[in-house]
């Protein structure tokens, strides 16, 4: 038997007896940076591709929501800070090595390419207003301005959504302090499902039958996608060192194996598919029950991600 | 210049002296540590192994707390010492779940304190305080690229290990064994 023991007395708060640093605040922004990279990566494309007019659930309903996920989920960020009147030190500096940095910067692009891009559909939204008279007259030249550029705001969405979505898995994965973070797959992994919940989000605003089946068949090979990465992140796990296999075990058996495959795996990514798949195929599915169920797994995985990689640790 | 701790693990009886002494060198919060003392019990009675260790910021080579600072706040200073500029930090933790000695905390103030090998007596010539401090002088501070100095000394006859060296992170508190 071997035992450790911090004899001196040691209770740091959020640290004893074990790391509970982040909370709910880390997982929501997570699930939102995600969320509004997804949608704006497709409003993005479906613009590059010259089909606004298709789809319009994508580009000009779905991207209601980014803004209000980036400033929901910054403003939940910078109250977590426990240094918060200090947070405009992250853009004086730029550190290449911290995936935090990259962050900080690239939601300085699109946060406010998410509002310039509801911007350029203002005089869509408000046909009746009357756009030559008063304040509006004094907007209507930017409105008219962002409307015209809006295919050079989604050639810069393009990549920046993807480092969005990327980024925050890679910022946890960074950590190899904590194994269960600790895997290369956790960023792609993070992008897909943030693809994904955005596909469902646009499903949800989808206007006609065409546009929210395209988006069914895209989020079907984006849950695809996310349970092969699901199982090659875990094998790589089971074949990893002690740490890795200790990390492993809380999905596997230990106290977040029913919240992960019951709410995220089955509930958040088989049923869906599957749902979908019936709907493909001729039957009548409500079709926001799918989308609800793959946004309430993108939430759920962030929570159980963050909850779950903050036990994990170095033993020796 | 490297600073370096050495730790003789047979000689520490885990008195605790080098806790209370940076508690009060540092002006350390009521409740909060940095450093304190490990012991790792091997076997059943009778058969039975035990070893005591002080233990505290390992300012690492590579250490992944300074990687992971998105505004420079944790950052190395003369001698490989690893700080904390508190103007600069913002609280958001980064450093503290990327350490895999879980030596950083956050300071009631906000900003995220640790271990700073007490970089302001260490500057004077003086030893860190739990080295001074320490009764049975289990401890030994000083350079490691001067082959004179307590530690580069003690480590050239003494078998010694660092802690979780898998992590990667280069440590430089030595426990000699």
């Amino acid at each position: 038997m071997k035992e450790e023991l911090i004899i001196s007395g040691r209770n740091l708060p959020h640290i004893d007896p074990h790391l509970n640093l982040w909370h709910w605040q880390i997982s929501l922004y997570l699930f939102l940076g995600g969320l509004a990279a997804g949608i704006l990566f497709f409003a993005a494309i479906v613009t590059l591709l010259g089909k606004e007019k298709e789809y319009e659930g994508a580009v000009k309903f779905a991207t209601l929501i980014p803004p209000i996920a980036l400033v929901v989920g910054l403003f939940v960020l910078i109250i977590d800070l426990s240094h918060m009147w200090y947070a405009w030190r992250l853009y004086v500096t730029f550190r290449i090595t911290s995936p935090m940095s990259w962050g900080a910067w690239t939601l300085m692009l699109v946060t406010p390419l998410s509002f310039f891009w509801v911007m350029s559909y203002m005089k869509e939204y408000f046909l009746y207003w009357r756009w030559k008279e008063g304040w509006l007259g004094k907007i209507e030249g930017i409105v008219d301005w962002l409307a015209k550029n809006r295919k050079l705001m989604a050639w810069i969405l393009v990549p920046s959504t993807i480092i969005l979505g990327i980024y925050t898995g890679i910022l946890l994965s960074a950590f190899n302090a904590r194994p269960l973070w600790n895997n290369s797959i956790l960023g792609v992994l993070f992008l897909t499902s943030g693809l994904s919940t955005g596909a469902a989000t646009i499903i949800l605003f989808g206007r006609s039958h065409k546009e929210r089946k395209l988006f069914s068949q895209i989020d079907l090979i984006l849950i695809g996608i996310e349970l092969f990465l699901i199982t090659h992140m875990i094998m790589g796990m089971l074949a990893g060192s002690q740490v890795q296999l200790e990390a492993s075990e809380l999905l596997l058996g230990g106290q977040f194996t029913v919240t992960f495959w019951v709410f995220v795996v089955m509930l958040g990514l088989v049923f869906p598919a599957i749902l979908e798949i019936f709907e493909l195929i001729g039957f009548r599915v409500p079709v926001y029950i799918p989308a609800l169920l793959v946004i309430m797994g993108g939430v759920v995985f962030r929570f159980v991600m963050i909850d779950a990689g903050q036990l994990t640790r170095f033993l020796y | 210049m490297r600073y370096a701790m050495a730790i003789d693990t047979n000689k520490c009886v885990g008195c605790t002296d080098c806790v209370v002494a940076c508690q009060t060198e540092n002006n350390v919060p009521i409740g909060y540590c940095r450093d304190w003392i490990t012991e790792t019990v091997d076997g059943t009675y009778p058969n039975i192994e035990i070893e005591l260790r002080s233990e505290r910021c390992n300012h690492c080579d590579n250490a992944p707390c300074v990687r992971c600072c998105p505004t420079g706040a944790s950052q190395v200073a003369d001698g490989g010492i690893v700080i904390t500029v508190e103007d600069e930090c913002i609280g958001c933790g980064a450093c503290i779940e990327s350490c895999p000695y879980e030596a950083r905390y956050t300071h009631p103030d906000g900003y995220v304190d640790k271990c700073t090998f007490c970089l302001h007596r260490v500057k004077e010539g003086e030893l860190p305080a739990c080295v001074a401090v320490c009764p049975t002088k289990c401890m030994y501070f000083g350079d490691l690229e001067d082959p004179n100095s307590d530690v580069s000394k003690v480590m050239k006859f003494r078998k010694y290990k660092t802690l979780a060296p898998e992590a990667g992170t280069d440590p430089h508190i030595f426990y000699l064994i």
